[in-house]
């Protein structure tokens, strides 16, 4: 959506194996060199999409290299004397992974950085862990790393997460709890909460197959009408629940909501993502 | 083990242990297969690791407590349920291999220790794995179904044990402890600057835990690495079994691929398939056409079903022999007895 506001974006990937390639219809996974998805998206022709892969690791091995320990760092992260320290330190990995998020905002040279981040449970501790290390470590550079992190979350116009769910009842009760606890103990904006898969309203699926057919003039089977009315049902059941669920997350949670329609294709690939763009912008402009 | 349904693992079987990625109803699963062994009048037991509230409460999972509850039912062997708690499985295995009250309390004291069970990956899989071995081995069960958690990496359940292994055993640390001349000129300049480092970076605190920590912990390593092999092989026993679960979505689906993969090449083959929240095909008739919605509904809905069976026909043949079973989109959520009676009918 960024490139087609002629915007430049990149999208970090922490927890691996998210498919973001195979959508742009590029084959290999993502590493932790940059790649270009997709190009001059925009009206201008500017809007380019790149992605990216980061894992704590690799993060790690960047921070020491920068301070000076580059021949050590990588024989060191194989003796297992790192996960000593993670342990020691919990949140230390996720102040890697995002400490770099926010050297790429700063320095990067995109207009936009898209985070990738892990799912419910992990996430509130993801992102909480800044908060977390800038008051337990006493001085040195993971405190500065941990404050930079904090005022990177906690800057509206620097940084905002967008809650996604799916019109289901786990998945509501998941990003409800969520949602509280990143505004409680991070401070963060909450930008309009996404809820994918919508399945489209269709109307008249209550109708009888059999009065349909009639006054269409087509000829019906008894098995046909059968196929119909039980398909008809089944959707019907399936929207009445979704209704349900998204009327419970409403009363839940008082945020600005844009729903993605569910899509009937077997793959999501970069005619999908177009698709989803234009919903997206589409459901932003009317809020 | 060779079964002709999914089911029947719940009748033959002494472990089943329910593997894939997250969200595609593993918790569901486990539940629905342990409720079969009680109904073929076993003694089943079931270890969930994160149920979503309303099954747990349905479970009378409403606390942890890290020992197994009887859940009352019509059938006529015994259903019991359990919701892992890592940090106390932990705490157990420590006292049981502690010398002495002594030891035990000054690990479970430490605070390198007590981020462990939070903080190091892997540690939960593993006490799933040690859980299911002390239910398993001391318990009386017949049967136990065991959960596990979600995880990136496939296989981390069966790595945890040396991983964990391996981290107690960690030579640096180790090292530190004996700081003669010999043993620091084996350590090397890099691991000293490398300490100075941390000590500098996160506090000499850290690293006085750490050696703390691998001091108190001198002489239970052996302990560990035998449980740990003696689960190893567990997993690795003829009736021990594994249930892949799945949804017929094309990223779970790869999820499952690689997974089946995974265990091949650890040499474990997968018992049974179960494929959840899988869209009915509503009949065979040819769609009539020209019927407005309904004749969109009907052909938008066989085009899901048929982009179901193309994502699953390439994973049943990756887990042959082993039986797939589908379990079609229920009405609704799976979070009572009568929601697991409804799970049962399709394995």
């Amino acid at each position: 959506m960024a490139a087609t506001q002629g915007l430049s974006s990149l999208i970090v990937e922490v927890e691996g194996k998210s498919g973001v390639g195979a959508m742009f219809g590029h084959g290999d996974p993502l590493t932790y060199e940059e790649v270009v998805l997709a190009d001059r998206r925009g009206p201008s022709g500017a809007g380019q999409v790149r992605a990216r892969a980061l894992t704590p690791d690799d993060a790690l091995v960047e921070y020491l290299y920068d301070h000076g320990m580059g021949r050590v760092s990588r024989r060191l992260a194989s003796s297992g004397a790192l996960d000593v320290v993670a342990t020691a330190v919990p949140g230390i990995k996720d102040i890697l992974v995002l400490g770099k998020v926010k050297q790429l905002e700063k320095e990067g040279p995109v207009d936009l950085v898209v985070l990738d981040a892990p799912a419910a449970g992990h996430a509130v501790t993801f992102l909480t862990s800044a908060r977390a290390l800038a008051d337990a470590a006493r001085t040195g550079p993971i405190r500065a790393q941990a404050e930079a992190v904090v005022e990177l979350l906690s800057d509206e116009r620097r940084c905002q997460v967008i809650l996604v769910t799916l019109p289901e009842e786990t998945p509501v009760n998941e990003v409800v709890e969520t949602a509280y606890r990143l505004e409680d103990t991070v401070g963060i904006k909450l930008g309009p909460l996404v809820v994918n898969g919508v399945y489209p309203r269709l109307d008249g699926l209550e109708d009888d197959p059999d009065s349909v057919a009639d006054r269409a003039g087509v000829a019906l089977r008894s098995d046909q009408a059968a196929d119909l009315r039980s398909a008809a049902d089944f959707r019907r059941r399936r929207q009445d629940l979704q209704r349900h669920q998204l009327e419970r997350l409403a009363e839940r949670l008082p945020l600005d909501r844009v729903e993605l329609p569910f899509l009937f294709t077997a793959e999501i690939g970069p005619a999908e993502i177009d698709l989803l763009t234009g919903a997206l912008v589409g459901g932003l402009r009317a809020l | 083990m060779s079964a002709f349904r999914v089911g029947d693992l719940s009748r033959a079987a002494a472990i089943i242990v329910c593997c894939g990625s997250g969200g595609v109803g593993k918790t569901t699963t486990a539940a629905a297969l342990a409720v079969e062994g009680a109904a073929a009048g076993r003694r089943a037991c079931v270890v969930t690791i994160d149920p979503a509230k309303r099954l747990a409460d349905a479970l009378g999972l409403e606390s942890l407590s890290n020992v197994p509850g009887r859940v009352e039912g019509p059938w006529p062997g015994e259903l019991w349920a359990l919701m892992l708690d890592t940090k106390s499985t932990f705490d157990d295995l420590v006292a049981r291999h502690a010398d002495t009250p002594e030891q035990a309390a000054a690990i479970l004291d430490n605070r390198l220790y007590r981020n462990i069970s939070g903080a190091l990956s892997g540690t939960q899989e593993y006490m799933a794995m040690e859980k299911l071995y002390e239910l398993s081995a001391e318990g009386g069960f017949d049967l136990v179904v065991v959960d596990t958690p979600p995880t990136r990496n496939a296989l981390d359940f069966l790595d945890a044990p040396r991983r964990l292994t391996r981290f107690l055993e960690n030579r640096v640390f180790r090292l530190l402890m004996t700081p003669t001349k010999a043993y620091f000129r084996a350590v090397g300049l890099a691991t000293q600057t490398f300490l100075r480092t941390v000590s500098k970076t996160v506090g000499a605190d850290v690293v006085a835990d750490a050696v703390t920590f691998f001091q108190s912990f001198e002489g239970m390593e052996q302990g560990f690495r035998d449980r740990a092999a003696a689960v190893d092989e567990l997993l690795r026993a003829p009736s021990t079994t594994f249930v892949l679960v799945t949804s017929p979505r094309p990223d779970a689906v790869q999820e499952a691929r690689f997974f089946a993969m995974k265990l091949a090449d650890a040499s474990i083959s997968v018992d049974g398939l179960v494929v959840n929240r899988v869209h009915p095909t509503f009949g065979s008739s040819p769609v009539a056409q020209g019927l407005g919605v309904l004749t969109r509904n009907l052909t938008e809905l066989r085009a899901l079903a048929s982009a179901d069976d193309h994502h699953l026909e390439g994973l049943a043949i990756l887990v042959a022999p082993a039986p797939m079973c589908r379990v079609p989109f229920l009405d609704a959520e799976v979070h009572d007895l009568a929601g697991l009676d409804r799970v049962r009918a399709h394995l």
